[in-house]
């Protein structure tokens, strides 16, 4: 996961689970709009210095998909990524 | 598939304003398209002009970007040439209702087999701010400048008196719910309508003071309400929002091949 | 084998042409006096497993033919100059989107509804520049039922060929006048298929990226390749661009695709000019009374000729030149106010010796109406 501007960070993971959600945001087709900052009932996110959307609680997430669904931008991603796999 | 495999990135980020309602449409058409299975070569959408029809270049199928308001003349073609794929037809609601509201009328009511996705921002946002036939009495625009008194359409209405046998409103705030609307409307059989409510807090939003995209997708929240639920009848200014029809009916192109098997190869009488 | 003779109205001449040719998809609107090929086609294309449909209104027919002819179909559409005012801005973009199909355009009196049952020449400039934007387009006409099945095989087969609309304009005594045809054996008119690329699935497919000879290989839209068709500034994948240079580009091969390859395109037919003082253009219904003064001064020894223009679109101005320049007089014979006139003017050396013969009253001029004005130029009075 190397492409520019991208943030990625882990959500909270129960400890059983072998899967791990990450949540990705594509900086450079943000527009901070803030309506996931609006929106996510958990307030993990919120808009940077740079009026991008960032992720600032990522152990908060529910990984509900509020955010990821409702992003006009289309900037937002929840990824599963499946352990053992990079 | 990850829903960027269904975008054309080179093309990203896109020109929509920030917080534009139409990049959730397009988010959630992406989503419903995945979640039919459909390939990208099965589909085929057709535009016309206006914020709305941009959606075309931004999305990996089949794309045709045409004329304002004859998108789904162009359609009707494209179809009879190839009813075995799905055609998408994403509009404004200028685009759809007033420069193309004879073509929209007609295409319900031949009932011939494609999805209207009506994005009704209630402005027309590409040239800035003008009134549409949605904006509504009262409402702001540039070219309303001491407010509107053009009465607005109701879309559902109009597709369904018009013939439409799939008919549904939804809004960007009810994501969820438009993905599964969406599935409905591409697989039904017949012409299908799907009126979303989306929010241009650029102009129409600005011009209407109604805040940011978030007021706005705040106010789809708090404004609307499932058809026939109980708010509704406490509070009639609620606008309802779900599927109106969902019916059979005979498919146009479905009829004509039927008359080609009919007559073909008969001589001329 | 002895062929088929038929006799039949211009319309329905037209209609036979078009199915030779291979058309299978048709949209149009009713109006006078173009209803017969749009009826004609209801019954005709069923029967061939092409489809058929009537739709709410001119535009939306230009529109569909549009989008059946980028799925691979041989499309048309047939209508009359209130019609055809509608069709223009479809028009424009099959010209940017370098689509083929075949508009008809059967004239009557204009302007506005004018009067729809009589017979006009006044559409011939709107089918040049009737679509806004610089732009090439080719337009063909006839005079006889031959004629209209042989220029409409030929629109195809041009539209085919240049990636473009073609319109076909005839007018209300073409169309409607009955006379024989002998009907062409299948394979006796040649017919040019669509160039269809050979990318293979998978592959990068330019739908924009002209090869060197100029021509654009297509791919039937909604099959193997995905691309983009736009009537915007587009480049070579089909997708919008601002680009100076992309704009100028696409700019000079859309006009430069047709108006270079005139010599090819435009054909005209030749009546005793070799040795002719007096020279008749016409082209149409018109050419017919023409051609009848022509064959009757001849007879007198009066070195006559007739110039039938088939192809009014793009003007073949270099022949027109090369033939008119010994004679004497030119006398252009058409139904309006000089529209080929003018044209004939720009090319020829000396425009002081080009003179105009018409009617503007939906009636049909006569070989009497000719000789009359003929006498006038020669100072002889009527």
């Amino acid at each position: 996961m190397t492409i520019s501007g991208e943030s990625l960070k882990a959500t909270s993971q129960k400890k059983s689970s072998k899967n791990k959600i990450f949540i990705e945001i594509r900086r450079d087709w943000c527009k901070g709009c803030g309506i996931c900052v609006a929106f996510c009932p958990k307030k993990v996110l919120e808009l940077d210095e740079h009026e991008k959307s960032s992720i600032s609680n990522p152990e908060a997430c529910t990984q509900c998909g509020f955010c990821e669904l409702h992003c006009p931008d289309m900037a937002i991603e929840l990824i599963l990524i499946q352990e053992g796999t990079k | 598939m990850a829903v960027r495999d269904y975008i054309r990135e080179r093309f990203m980020p896109h020109i929509w304003c920030p917080g534009c309602g139409h990049g959730i449409v397009m988010n959630t058409l992406i989503r419903a398209v995945e979640n039919l299975g459909l390939r990208k070569n099965d589909i085929i959408m057709v535009s016309g002009i206006g914020c709305s029809a941009r959606i075309t270049g931004y999305l990996d199928f089949h794309t045709l970007h045409t004329l304002h308001g004859r998108a789904l003349a162009f359609a009707t073609g494209v179809k009879l040439g190839r009813p075995d794929l799905h055609i998408i037809v994403p509009m404004g609601d200028g685009d759809a209702t007033a420069i193309g509201g004879n073509h929209f009328i007609h295409a319900a009511r031949r009932n011939i087999d494609m999805t209207a996705i009506i994005m009704n921002n209630r402005i027309y946002g590409m040239t800035g701010g003008q009134y549409s036939p949605l904006s509504g009495y009262g409402r702001m625009a540039t070219t309303a400048p001491y407010g509107n008194i053009d009465q607005a359409f109701d879309i559902v209405e109009l597709a369904w008196s018009a013939g439409a046998t799939f008919v549904a409103r939804t809004t960007t705030y009810h994501a969820h719910d438009m993905v599964t609307i969406l599935e409905k409307a591409i697989v039904h059989k017949g012409f299908s309508v799907v009126e979303v409510l989306s929010q241009c807090p650029t102009y129409y939003g600005r011009k209407n003071k109604l805040g940011d995209a978030v007021e706005m997708m705040k106010s789809y929240q708090k404004g609307t309400t499932p058809i026939g639920s109980n708010a509704k009848k406490q509070n009639p200014d609620l606008v309802e929002r779900g599927i109106f029809v969902q019916e059979e009916k005979p498919e146009y192109c479905t009829e004509y091949e039927k008359i080609i098997q009919k007559v073909k190869g008969e001589k001329q009488r | 084998m002895t062929k088929q003779i038929l006799f039949l109205q211009g319309n329905d001449v037209c209609v036979e042409a078009a199915i030779y040719a291979g058309v299978n998809f048709f949209a149009g609107y009713p109006i006078t006096p173009a209803t017969e090929i749009v009826e004609r086609l209801a019954e005709q294309l069923p029967r061939k497993g092409g489809k058929f449909i009537q739709m709410e209104d001119e535009i939306a027919s230009m529109c569909a033919i549009i989008g059946a002819s980028l799925t691979g179909m041989k499309s048309m559409t047939a209508t009359s100059g209130p019609g055809f005012s509608l069709k223009q801005e479809a028009i424009g973009y099959a010209v940017m989107a370098e689509i083929p199909c075949v508009i008809v355009n059967v004239q009557r009196g204009g302007p506005s509804t004018g009067m729809p049952t009589c017979v006009s020449q006044g559409d011939v400039m709107q089918a040049r520049w009737g679509t806004h934007g610089d732009h090439a387009i080719i337009t063909m006409t006839a005079s006889n039922h031959q004629d209209v099945f042989a220029t409409t095989v030929e629109a195809f087969n041009l539209a085919e060929t240049y990636r473009t609309p073609v319109i076909l304009l005839f007018d209300e005594v073409i169309g409607h006048m009955r006379e024989r045809l002998i009907m062409p054996e299948p394979g006796e008119i040649p017919l040019i298929e669509r160039l269809r690329t050979s990318v293979k699935e998978g592959t990068d497919y330019h739908p924009y990226l002209p090869r060197d000879d100029g021509r654009l290989p297509m791919s039937d839209f909604g099959g193997v390749h995905r691309f983009n068709v736009t009537g915007l500034v587009h480049d070579m994948w089909g997708f919008p661009s601002n680009n100076p240079n992309i704009a100028h580009g696409l700019m000079r091969h859309l006009v430069d695709k047709i108006e270079n390859h005139v010599s090819e395109i435009a054909k005209v037919k030749e009546y005793y000019l070799d040795d002719a003082d007096g020279i008749l253009i016409s082209y149409g219904s018109p050419a017919r009374s023409a051609r009848h003064v022509v064959e009757n001064r001849r007879k007198r020894g009066i070195r006559l000729g007739l110039l039938e223009l088939q192809t009014l679109w793009p003007f073949p101005a270099e022949k027109v030149r090369d033939l008119c320049s010994k004679a004497k007089y030119i006398l252009v014979v058409e139904l309006n106010m000089g529209q080929i006139m003018q044209e004939v003017k720009k090319a020829v050396e000396d425009p002081g010796k080009v003179f105009l013969a018409n009617k503007i009253d939906g009636t049909f001029i006569s070989p009497t109406d000719i000789r009359n004005i003929i006498r006038l130029i020669q100072g002889k009075g009527v």
